[in-house]
Formats: C-alpha cells, structure tokens, sequence
C-alpha cells in the first residue's frame, strides 16, 4: 500500500488508518462528528497528498485541455481555477478534477486518487500535439487547510495576503519559509480556506507550521470520514459515488460546467442528451422518518416501484438529520418530490430538497 | 482497549452479562470504535425469540451501519430506551449504560461456548 509522507504522523498521533484509493489514510482522529464541527466552526487540516497532480505544458496545452474537458479553460486567467471534468464520449464521466493556470503555456490538472493512472492514459490518448505532460503526484503534498478561521490562522505563515484572496485562485510563494508553495483558495468542505501543495520533502515542515501557527485558533487534524460528511452537506458530488463512467454531467447536475458552446470529446452527444432532455437526474433528499441512507440503496415510489437508487448517505452532523444524494427519474427530481428509500426491506419516506442541504 | 473480565463475547464483537437467567447485551469497545459516531439503534425484536448468531437488530452509525447478532439463543425482553435520546452512550460507556437489550436466556449452558475477554482481545489484536 501506498503512503503519503505523513502517514507515520497519522498513525503516532493515533488515528484510525483505512487503505483508500491505494494509499494507506487518516480517516478519523477525534471522531467523525467532533472533526466535522471543527472545521465547521473553526479550522481543520486534512491531509490529502494521495490526489494527483500533472503538468501540462506547451504551446498547445489549452488546446488539448479543451480536447479533454467540458468546462471552458480559455476563460481561465494566471492564477485561477476551474472545476471541470473529463467526459468519457458516451454520456460518462472519466474523472472530475480542477484546472489551475499557472500561465499561458503551463497548467495543473488535479485529479482523484483512484483515477491517476485511468486519467494520464485517457489525456495522453488526445495528445496529439506532444505537449509535454508531467505525473508530479508521487513527490507532491496536499494539505487542505478548511474552516472559517483558516486565512486568520496561516496568515503569519506567509506574505500572500490570504484573506483577499478569491475563491477558486491561487498564488505561488514562500509559506511558513518554504518556497515555491501553491495556496490555492480551494477545498471539498464549503466552510472556506486553503489547499496546500508543497513537495513531499517539506510537507512535514508545512503541517508543523500549520499546526503551531493555528493553535490559538483551535486547529486539529481532520480524517477522511469528515471530508465526505462535509462535502456530502454541500451537495458535492465525490467521484465512484455520485458519478462514474456511466453517468452524464448533465444528470449529475454538472450543466454549468459543461460548456456545449465549445467542441471537446463527447460533446456531439451531450449536445443530443441536452436537447432530447435526460431521464434522471442527481438530487439531493433529506429523510423524514428515522433511517439513514446509504450507497446503493434503492429509491422507490409509493408503490415500492424502483424510481432510482442512492449514491451517497449519511446523518448530517451539522443538520442532525439523514441526508443523502442519488439518481431518480425525471419525474421525481423536483423539489419537495416525496420518495422512499429502502433501507433493510422497509421503505422510509424522503423528501427530494436543494442543495446545498 | 478495555474487555472486562466478568463479561462474554462473539466474535462478531457482542458483549454478553449473565444475571440469573437474564442477561445483558451490548457491544465491544472495539466494535463502537470500529463503527464510530453511532446516530441510532434500531431493535424491533422484544418479545421475539432469536436465535444464536441470528440478527436483533441494527446500529446506524454516521458513516456506516452494522448488524447486531446473538450471542446465544433467547428472547428480547427489553431494548435499552436511554439510547434512543443518547445513542453516543454505545461509544461512551459501551459496557455500562451502552447495554442494548436484555434477553432471557434459552439455554444457560449455551454460555459455555461464548469467549472469554482473552480470547476476544486475542482475536481482534489488542
């Protein structure tokens, strides 16, 4: 199994380490709830180096990063970011991931663990205009840095002025006295703050500091476990959960970063799917009798007819209440839509709500 | 991690305490960490005659759920009604005010088969 080079940080300070996509992960320290709450209401620091990273560079890596993706990158300017995703050519999805300019000719793709290898071949299969593509993913560490008090905590680390940063930019600079580290005002949460990408031989350095500096402001280490509950809260959608190869954009209610104004691969058929209307879509649907939805659970109507299933579950640690995402037919993805769950034989009342819940 | 001597366990991570021919049971301190936050415990079984390693009922927790199975054959009697408004107590105190059901037991002998606190701690490696 793979590590991160903080792995043996994890472990010696007594979290609970599970295999994910590979790698060897925190995914949980205080307890799901208590981590939640933190970065909810404070600061929290994931580690999250098992992500991808490549470089493209080259006259023509716009070129071929519109090839590949649906959202637009021209509109991108140095230092912003785009969420986006790779469409497979038959209404899928390959991998969601962000695009950040670095400048004209230079480009970082951050892509999902579980996708590295899936990804390089599928954007490598397109390059036909030899741009040259970098896998930096193996010497490059993550640490999303979320919670509303994560700029006043990391700001004595670094000149970059945190708080006037916008959401979806980045800088590069020195940070807690290393050079050369990407802030980046991203993260998988909604509660705010910075992702972290610094190589692997300073990443220990980087969460030192971290620490130190947001002490005072209550910081913790935050696991895997919280990471989906909070991005779960906000209606994000996670990668082999809530899309896949067999899910469209536009069923996943990624219409807005799917640009059909622009050619890419597959877009001839999405443009089709648009036009002729999608038959189900992703919603998200809170419970209203006791019971918590989970991956792969069958949605049904009043009859107990299958309507579609769940993809992803949980009890909102913020909500105090069940939550959960999946794909129903079009009939029932209006709000206010009342559907049933089937947890254990039993059908459980839902209703369908908007997201963020 | 803490397995107390005067209880029984399963292997799948029930603890079990005689009193007469009752007795109560919970889960493990290893299994409510496995699990984490647990949100809810589901038991639709009093008055029901289980059988051993058959399913009484269920623990919802944040991120997962699990069955919970017999540890030797009875009836539910009883299901623990201060979880209902504190399910944490399955985390906080797993072996005192965690308890889930009471059960009479069918057979008292059948007791004999269940682990001892070594065993299971040998068993889940702590």
């Amino acid at each position: 199994m793979k590590t991160t080079a903080l792995t043996d940080l994890h472990i010696s300070l007594g979290a609970k380490m599970v295999p994910f996509a590979g790698y060897n992960m925190p995914v949980q320290y205080a307890g799901v709830n208590a981590e939640h709450d933190t970065v909810r209401n404070a600061v929290g620091v994931f580690d999250v180096s098992h992500m991808g990273e490549f470089i493209l560079k080259g006259e023509h890596a716009l070129d071929l990063i519109q090839k590949v993706t649906s959202n637009d990158a021209s509109r991108l300017v140095d230092g912003k970011i785009q969420y986006s995703c790779l469409p497979n050519g038959k209404n899928g999805i390959v991998d969601d991931l962000l695009v950040y300019r670095i400048d004209e000719k230079t480009y970082m793709l951050v892509v999902n663990a579980s996708n590295i290898q899936k990804d390089w071949d599928w954007i490598a299969q397109f390059n036909e205009w030899d741009v040259e593509m970098k896998d930096i993913s193996d010497r490059t560490s993550l640490l999303a840095v979320q919670g509303p008090h994560a700029a006043a905590a990391l700001q004595s680390l670094t000149d970059i002025d945190l708080k006037s940063m916008e959401y979806y930019s980045f800088k590069k600079g020195t940070f807690a006295g290393i050079n050369n580290v990407v802030v980046s005002a991203t993260g998988y949460t909604g509660a705010g703050g910075f992702e972290i990408y610094a190589d692997n031989a300073h990443a220990r350095a980087v969460w030192d500091a971290v620490f130190a500096a947001g002490e005072p402001y209550g910081i913790k280490p935050i696991g895997l476990a919280a990471r989906d509950t909070l991005r779960l809260e906000m209606g994000f959608c996670l990668y082999g959960n809530d899309i896949d190869d067999t899910t469209s954009p536009l069923e996943a209610g990624l219409g807005w970063i799917t640009k059909l104004t622009k050619q890419f691969i597959g877009s001839d058929l999405l443009r089709e799917q648009k036009q002729q209307g999608v038959t189900r879509k992703l919603v998200g649907f809170e419970m209203l009798e006791r019971g918590i939805p989970r991956h792969d659970y069958p949605l049904v109507d009043e009859q107990g007819t299958v309507i579609g299933k769940v993809t992803s579950g949980t009890q909102s640690p913020s909500l105090k209440k069940a939550i959960g995402m999946g794909y129903v037919s079009i009939a029932y993805a209006k709000e206010g839509s009342e559907i049933y769950v089937l947890i254990r034989d039993q059908k459980v009342r839902a209703r369908v709500v908007k997201m963020p819940f | 991690m803490n397995f107390p001597s005067e209880l029984k366990y399963t292997s799948d991570h029930e603890w079990i305490r005689v009193e007469g021919g009752e007795a109560y049971v919970g889960i493990t301190e290893f299994a409510q960490r496995e699990l984490g936050d647990i949100v809810y415990i589901d038991i639709n079984t009093v008055g029901d005659e289980v059988a051993e390693g058959q399913v009484f009922g269920t623990v919802e927790a944040v991120k997962t759920v699990s069955e919970l199975f017999m540890p030797v054959s009875g009836t539910v009697l009883e299901v623990n009604s201060e979880l209902d408004a504190s399910p944490e107590l399955v985390n906080t105190d797993p072996y005192g005010k965690g308890w889930m059901v009471k059960i009479a037991i069918a057979d008292i002998s059948s007791i004999g088969t269940l682990l001892s606190s070594e065993d299971y701690a040998a068993q889940v490696g702590a």
